[in-house]
């Protein structure tokens, strides 16, 4: 099995014969084929949304998807919880000398079926390679140029006392498939990634509903960490129901064996919507008629009590606050 | 719908059985949950607040990561730099701070190799596949987990290895569950026993609370229901003036335990005094190594330098382990003592008193 | 403390159970209990079955208030 090695990032033979036998070769479109050190891109009469992340997770090949997949979704979505529909992505790839070349290109067709799916165009890229342990195998980066949807204006500062928190869909799964490969913690989960390109669905919410404030996709620290990230430097506080929180008993009797809180635990594909609480019903029926929110779920409020925290009604009707998250969760024994 | 669990957990019963104790409830009572699962469950839910306001529930010293002594936790992180000796370790000891703040999170940063185990049986898998690292084994928990820390040693035993040790930091319970009642300091009507260490263990440890001490038990699983049943329970036997030991989680819980866990623990380990963080030293509650097994105890075969603790004088957790004491009472709880910084040992792990309701909150 | 889940054995093999906890499936360890057999509910504590649930007691909690059970 061929494998990339230091002289696949050198800037010779070997690295044109890698752009073009598997970057442009699966990537390739009018942007990238013309192989500009920019990408020329049309005039748009829109405020440009623009971000960028970063990709480092393991196991690169996961129940529910990839690193390749990951790395356009969450562009994709970053732009998307903004009101912003992507276009554009550029692409930075880190290779550790070793890593097999069929992995590589697996994950290059990801990224290309996904961009697809998506809609976007990778416009951009680049390639290094580094020596033996100075990478975690493979590290991307991409970036994302979106274009503002018009009357949109979506801001935490919209945020007010009475509107309703929606999830949507199941939460905890990426988080659980992805330990459910993790050496020692081995076990067999029927829990996917959510890892999933939201764009479409969150167009056809934002084109058919008004009073959406905010939105905010809930990534690493789950739905808690993202809750607490909105209600922190704000007047209001945030109420959960417990019960109207979605969980698959996929990822309950993961959380379950190894101790965890769902709340707290990774998403990739999952977006917390603050909205006008007479909208609530109709953005429901609209992400549940889409495939990435058939589990879309009214989770909470926004309250005047309790101001920069989230608090949680359990379900036998107490209270209790839901934190910030202070270390990366672990599952625990005792 | 998870079997065993979800059917605990229905909110109308819950309900009901929170309204049967109210109606009962006259008097102003202390009942004690010993285990941290117990707290946990009953922060987690907020069972505390629906029973009323006669009955006050006291978290105990069951918290095994709670009462690891600091030179303890300073032994685990002085293991850590012993170039070529892998820790594996529960998660639970991951972020506990030794005297200097170093945490094993913090030493595996700096270049420690420490992996996190969800079982000693992992820890014989990985010595037997890298036969050129050892493996120590942190093994803490009570009488639910020692068993299992014995099954690894015989398997050890079994297949030979010569990597695979354990740091054997486990502790039992009668020992302290007698040192903390029979002081009067915390002045308990009733006892939440623990649920798991009795599968393993048995009830009849309870016998002399009930008949000596003449304060009711029940044995309790971690469920809403089955807590809320077992302080209906107790409430109604402290009503009556009556102490006997109940058993509410047949389910999981024999009169005699687990016999065959009993008699593996009994080959492998031999009782020995131990220190209880907050508690002081409590003899015959700690699990040594029989001489036979003496080669898989870590410190038989590595050194380890002591490092001299430095005691926080104004922590009250001695107290608040014996439940004589709440968070709230601690000058220390909330501003200079949290989870990120604790200073005593019920903040250390998330289901000690302190960190329970630092978490939760009220 | 003694963080622990009831599952279903699906499999035996030598002394590994494979358990079954709601589609989830975790190999466990044999060591400490007895006689454990395929269909039977145990109870899983750090990658070990601990205790066989006795399922006819299974209900004690949720029937006590039915008069069902004694308090003794």
């Amino acid at each position: 099995m061929s494998k990339i090695t230091l002289a696949h990032g050198s800037g010779g033979r070997l690295t044109q014969e890698l752009i073009e036998n598997i970057f442009f070769k699966h990537l390739g479109n009018k942007f990238l084929n013309k192989n500009d050190d920019s990408a020329i891109l049309p005039k748009e009469v829109a405020n440009i949304a623009f971000t960028t992340d970063s990709f480092v997770i393991k196991p690169f090949f996961f129940p529910g998807g990839d690193i390749g997949k990951l790395s356009i979704c969450g562009t994709v979505n970053d732009l998307a919880v903004n009101g912003a529909t992507p276009k554009y992505i550029g692409c930075g790839f880190i290779l550790e000398e070793g890593l097999d070349m069929e992995d590589l290109v697996k994950i290059v067709e990801s990224m290309a079926h996904w961009a697809k799916v998506a809609g976007v165009d990778i416009v951009c890229g680049d390639t290094k390679v580094v020596e033996k342990n100075s990478a975690d195998s493979i590290f991307i980066n991409t970036s994302g140029i979106g274009f503002l949807r018009d009357g949109l204006d979506l801001g935490i500062g919209n945020i007010s006392v009475g509107d309703r928190i929606i999830v949507t869909g199941n939460i905890a799964d990426h988080g659980i498939a992805l330990l459910s490969k993790r050496e020692v913690f081995d076990f067999e989960s029927e829990s996917l990634s959510d890892c999933a390109p939201l764009n479409h669905m969150l167009t056809a919410l934002t084109d058919s509903v008004k009073g959406i404030r905010f939105m905010r996709d809930a990534t690493r620290g789950g739905v808690a960490t993202t809750l607490n990230e909105i209600a922190k430097h704000n007047n209001f506080g945030i109420m959960v129901e417990e019960e109207r929180v979605p969980v698959s008993d996929s990822a309950r009797s993961a959380c379950e064996l190894l101790g965890l809180d769902p709340m707290y635990i990774a998403n990739e594909g999952k977006v917390l919507i603050v909205i006008d609480k007479k909208s609530e019903a109709r953005a429901l029926a609209v992400l549940r008629n889409n495939e990435y929110g058939k589990n879309a779920a009214s989770i909470g409020e926004i309250t005047q009590d309790n101001p920069n925290m989230v608090c949680l009604r359990t379900p036998l009707g107490t209270t209790r606050i839901l934190g910030m998250l202070t270390s990366d969760p672990i599952p625990r024994i005792c | 719908m998870l079997k065993f669990i979800d059917e605990y957990r229905d909110k109308g019963l819950c309900m009901d059985i929170a309204e049967k104790i109210r109606a009962i409830s006259k008097r102003k009572i202390k009942i004690m949950e010993v285990c941290g699962g117990h707290t946990m469950a009953i922060r987690k839910n907020g069972i505390h607040k629906i029973i009323g306001e006669n009955i006050k529930l006291i978290s105990g010293p069951g918290c095994p990561v709670c009462v690891t002594s600091i030179e303890d936790i300073d032994s685990i992180l002085a293991l850590s730099r012993i170039k070529g000796l892998v820790i594996c370790t529960f998660g639970d000891i991951f972020n506990v701070p030794g005297t200097k703040g170093a945490t094993l999170a913090k030493q595996r940063a700096q270049g420690a190799d420490v992996r996190i185990v969800y079982s000693a049986k992992d820890v014989v898998e990985f010595a037997g596949s890298e036969r050129d690292k050892n493996f120590v084994f942190i093994s803490i928990g009570f009488e639910t987990t020692a068993p299992t820390a014995a099954a690894a040693i015989l398997q050890a035993a079994e297949e030979d290895l010569n990597n695979f040790y354990i740091l054997s930091l486990n502790k039992t319970m009668p020992q302290a569950l007698k040192a903390i009642l029979e002081d009067n300091r915390a002045d308990i009507d009733g006892l939440i026993c623990p649920g798991h260490v009795s599968t393993i263990a048995g009830i009849d440890m309870y016998n002399f609370i009930v008949d000596k001490l003449r304060i009711p038990c029940s044995v309790t699983g971690f469920e809403p229901t089955d807590i809320l049943t077992s302080i209906y329970i107790l409430t109604e036997l402290v009503e009556k003036n009556q102490a006997k030991l109940v058993n509410a989680y047949k389910r999981a819980v024999r009169k005699h335990g687990n016999e065959k866990a009993l008699s593996i623990m009994d080959r492998v380990f031999k009782a020995s005094d131990t220190q209880w963080r907050g508690l002081g030293n409590i003899p015959g509650s700690g699990l040594l190594l029989k001489d036979e097994y003496l080669r898989f105890d870590v410190l038989h075969t590595f050194k380890v330098d002591k490092v001299a603790s430095i005691p926080e004088n104004e922590c009250i957790c001695g107290d608040i382990l014996r439940g004589a004491k709440i968070p709230s009472e601690c000058r220390l709880f909330r501003n200079i003592c949290t989870p990120s910084n604790p200073r005593g040992a019920c903040m250390v792990s998330s289901e000690g008193s302190c960190a329970a309701a630092y978490r939760y909150g009220d | 403390m003694c963080w622990s889940v009831p599952g279903k054995i699906l499999d035996i093999k030598k002394n590994i159970a494979t358990v079954e906890i709601s589609g989830l499936k975790k190999d466990v360890g044999l060591d400490i209990i007895d006689d454990p057999k395929v269909g039977e509910y145990v109870i899983v504590h750090a990658g070990y079955a601990i205790q066989k649930v006795d399922e006819e007691s299974a209900n004690f909690t949720i029937d006590f208030f039915k008069g069902k059970h004694n308090n003794a």
